[in-house]
């Protein structure tokens, strides 16, 4: 065979921080170890900050718990969610890095149909690395993947792509079903390993999930706000889905491209359903006008910035989101703390940090 | 309605005969198509008998054939690849799966054979969902739904008009990606089908596809025929711009299209740096007309797929038509089309 020689994938290893929210304890990053050792964990800790989290040995991290995250935003910690994994997004605002891998913490190591583990970070990487395709479709997936190309009738002027902002990544065993189906199918595994990376097109819009995410926080940081969630809001498991619609529209306005796909993790642990409901249930129906809202969104030629497009943004969900429920005014409002916090801890260098470790 | 009464009376299977023998083809393909009407179109310009093996149910059309319904001076429309189209508008039945001639069955991950025919008929029969992108890929498939996020007002879908299959070995790349690339062969098997997003344009193969003749039909156009235009589907582009259109048709209409599995295994032929010399027309001509079907919006009075096909005519010719006379042709060959099939469905 000519040589086709594969380079492997650099690890980036002082490019990328691994964001993980937990409520409970670290355990999972036993089995990770040997794929997240090398890299710097950014791990926020939801709920009772006066709880120790375990954190298996050797693994360099940073810790953040809601004393840390009042007294570094003072006022504007009032964007982060509490009692949600939505605090996460506290972890992408504090990173200095290039990369982010945010992962939920019963997410495991999955195994591709020949048996061997799957490195879901060295596969997220390489998605971000190379670019995506968003403005035609390739019948044969990512053709930047080795053993593939672009299709007879690809446009040769779109064969250089688009930058990859973000690569989402699937799940098998639990799947990411929402309360309704779950209660319907409770025993359903997702068992199929569907060998594939693809752009999602632009204009079309799609569910993120951030169980299993990656992406390029120069690029589109600002956008991953993950909304108010949990504790004394009306809603919940809808921060992912609400940051994945901010960042698809302003990624298809600034010519970045979104992937999903590979990798799979193992997702272990199916949450109540009932309690999931209860949680869902408003945006179950919200959805019906948020959807409208985020297919029509346009930013004007001046949104430039994704700061600049998320501002442009929130006006427009307090405009013609307000009328649903007042939640999205708050929200509105919190898009604005959010990046005027994003801002003041990324522009200037000697932010008084500390975490608690 | 069972699937396998579904499956019986209501698929044509159409074969654009480029090769006169037959047997080996018909041989490998004896699992999947023995019990369906076939429908075989010779290529008009080939010369030679067609030998096709006993034990099948089929019509094979020739050149006299065409000459007969559409008139010698039509029959133009129906050379090389495109002699397929004739098929398609010989055909009564409601689905059509049409493939090349040189691809036979390909395995699947169990090393089980793929039957394309039942893949393609349940792409065709279950819905498409064009609004919103599903993670998981199809949600009507065994072991998948639709996930968290996706809106319940979309779940039900839109009729899939167009099922897009793939190809194992030699994929459909063009000439200048298998002349640089002359070891490149297809082995990924990818366990999904997925509905191509409203308003996103792709490339359409005709080397494995299955449509909803009664409602998308007309849409299938051939149309474009590249100066260079050869026996090889490095030289054609006919495909493409019958995808073009029948993706913008479909988007318009509100069905479906479709994308992924069945896959065939295609076989080796002809030289890609040979061709590349015939394909540069073909590539030059992408770079046109992608924006133009990117931004193309047909009228709210065009309703059938036939007004579709006629108005995207008025268009092409209008826009495309002042820069290559190619496209006037195309638009022509349109209209020409449209009257044909208008007259057989009648007829």
């Amino acid at each position: 065979m000519a040589g086709t020689s594969v380079a492997p994938t650099p690890l980036l290893k002082d490019e990328l921080d691994i964001v993980i929210p937990t409520i409970r304890n670290l355990d999972f990053l036993e089995m990770w170890r040997p794929f997240f050792q090398p890299y710097h964990i950014i791990i926020v800790q939801d709920g009772d900050p006066s709880r120790v989290v375990k954190v298996p040995e050797g693994f360099d991290y940073e810790l953040y718990n809601r004393n840390d995250i009042n007294r570094i935003l003072g006022p504007k910690a009032s964007c982060i969610s509490f009692k949600d994994s939505a605090c996460r997004c506290f972890g992408y605002l504090v990173s200095k890095k290039k990369y982010i891998y945010t992962i939920d913490d019963d997410c495991f190591v999955a195994k591709d149909p020949s048996g061997k583990d799957i490195n879901a970070l060295e596969q997220h990487i390489k998605n971000l690395l190379c670019p995506a395709t968003p403005f035609f479709f390739n019948t044969l997936y990512d053709p930047y993947r080795d053993g593939a190309d672009f299709v007879r009738g690809y446009p040769f002027s779109l064969r250089e792509g688009a930058p990859t902002a973000v690569s989402h990544g699937l799940w098998l065993n639990i799947p990411d079903y929402d309360a309704p189906t779950q209660l319907v199918k409770p025993r359903e595994r997702n068992t199929r390993y569907v060998d594939a990376v693809m752009t999602i097109p632009k204009g079309t819009l799609f569910p993120m999930c951030g169980m299993n995410l990656a992406f390029d926080r120069e690029l589109i940081g600002p956008a991953m706000y993950f909304g108010l969630m949990g504790d004394g809001q009306p809603i919940g498991r809808y921060d992912d889905m609400w940051a994945g619609w901010c960042t698809k529209v302003i990624c298809d306005h600034l010519g970045l491209g979104v992937k999903t796909g590979l990798p799979y993790i193992w997702h272990s642990k199916a949450s109540n359903p009932f309690v999931n409901l209860k949680k869902e249930y408003k945006g179950i129906y919200w959805q019906e006008e948020l959807i409208p809202f985020f297919q029509s969104a346009t930013l004007t030629k001046d949104c430039t910035t994704v700061q600049k497009c998320y501002i442009e943004l929130s006006k427009q969900v307090k405009a013609k989101l307000g009328h649903v429920d007042e939640y999205f005014i708050k929200l509105a409002d919190a898009m604005v703390t959010w990046i005027e916090a994003w801002d003041e801890l990324n522009s200037t260098s000697d932010i008084p940090k500390g975490p608690a470790k | 309605m069972s699937q396998a009464n579904i499956m019986d009376d209501e698929v044509d299977i159409v074969i654009g005969a480029l090769h006169s023998d037959l047997t080996t083809f018909m041989n490998e393909w004896r699992p999947v198509f023995s019990q369906f009407h076939l429908i075989i179109v010779k290529d008009p310009d080939l010369s030679g008998e067609i030998q096709i093996p006993e034990g099948f149910n089929v019509d094979v059309y020739t050149r006299s054939d065409i000459d007969r319904v559409v008139g010698s001076s039509t029959s133009i429309l129906f050379s090389g690849y495109s002699c397929r189209y004739f098929g398609y508008l010989m055909s009564r039945k409601k689905y059509v799966i049409s493939i090349d001639d040189d691809c036979i069955p390909a395995k699947d991950n169990e090393g089980s054979l793929v039957d394309i025919v039942a893949q393609h008929i349940t792409n065709l029969i279950t819905p498409a969902t064009p609004f919103f992108f599903n993670t998981l890929y199809d949600p009507y498939r065994k072991g998948a739904d639709f996930v968290r996020g996706y809106p319940f007002s979309l779940r039900e879908g839109v009729t899939c008009a167009l099922s897009c299959g793939l190809w194992l070995n030699l994929a459909d790349y063009d000439a200048p990606t298998q002349a640089l690339k002359p070891e490149l062969r297809n082995s990924r098997y990818v366990d999904a089908v997925l509905t191509v997003p409203v308003r996103a344009m792709l490339p359409l193969s005709g080397i494995n596809i299955a449509f909803d003749r009664e409602l998308v039909g007309p849409a299938l156009i051939p149309a474009l025929k590249l100066a260079g235009e050869g026996k090889f589907r490095w030289e054609t582009m006919e495909d493409i711009w019958s995808g073009m259109c029948v993706k913008v048709i479909s988007d318009h209409m509100g069905l479906g299209v479709k994308s992924g599995l069945p896959y065939v295994w295609r076989n080796e032929r002809g030289n890609a740096i040979e061709s590349l010399k015939k394909e540069w027309e073909g590539v030059k001509l992408m770079e046109e007309v992608v924006p133009f079907f990117q931004a193309v919006r047909l009228p709210r009075s065009a309703v059938t797929a036939e007004d579709c096909v006629v108005e995207l005519a008025k268009i092409v010719k209008e826009q495309l038509g002042q820069s290559n006379p190619m496209f006037v042709r195309a638009a022509e060959a349109m209209v020409e089309w449209i009257k044909v099939w208008k007259a057989v469905q009648s007829g």
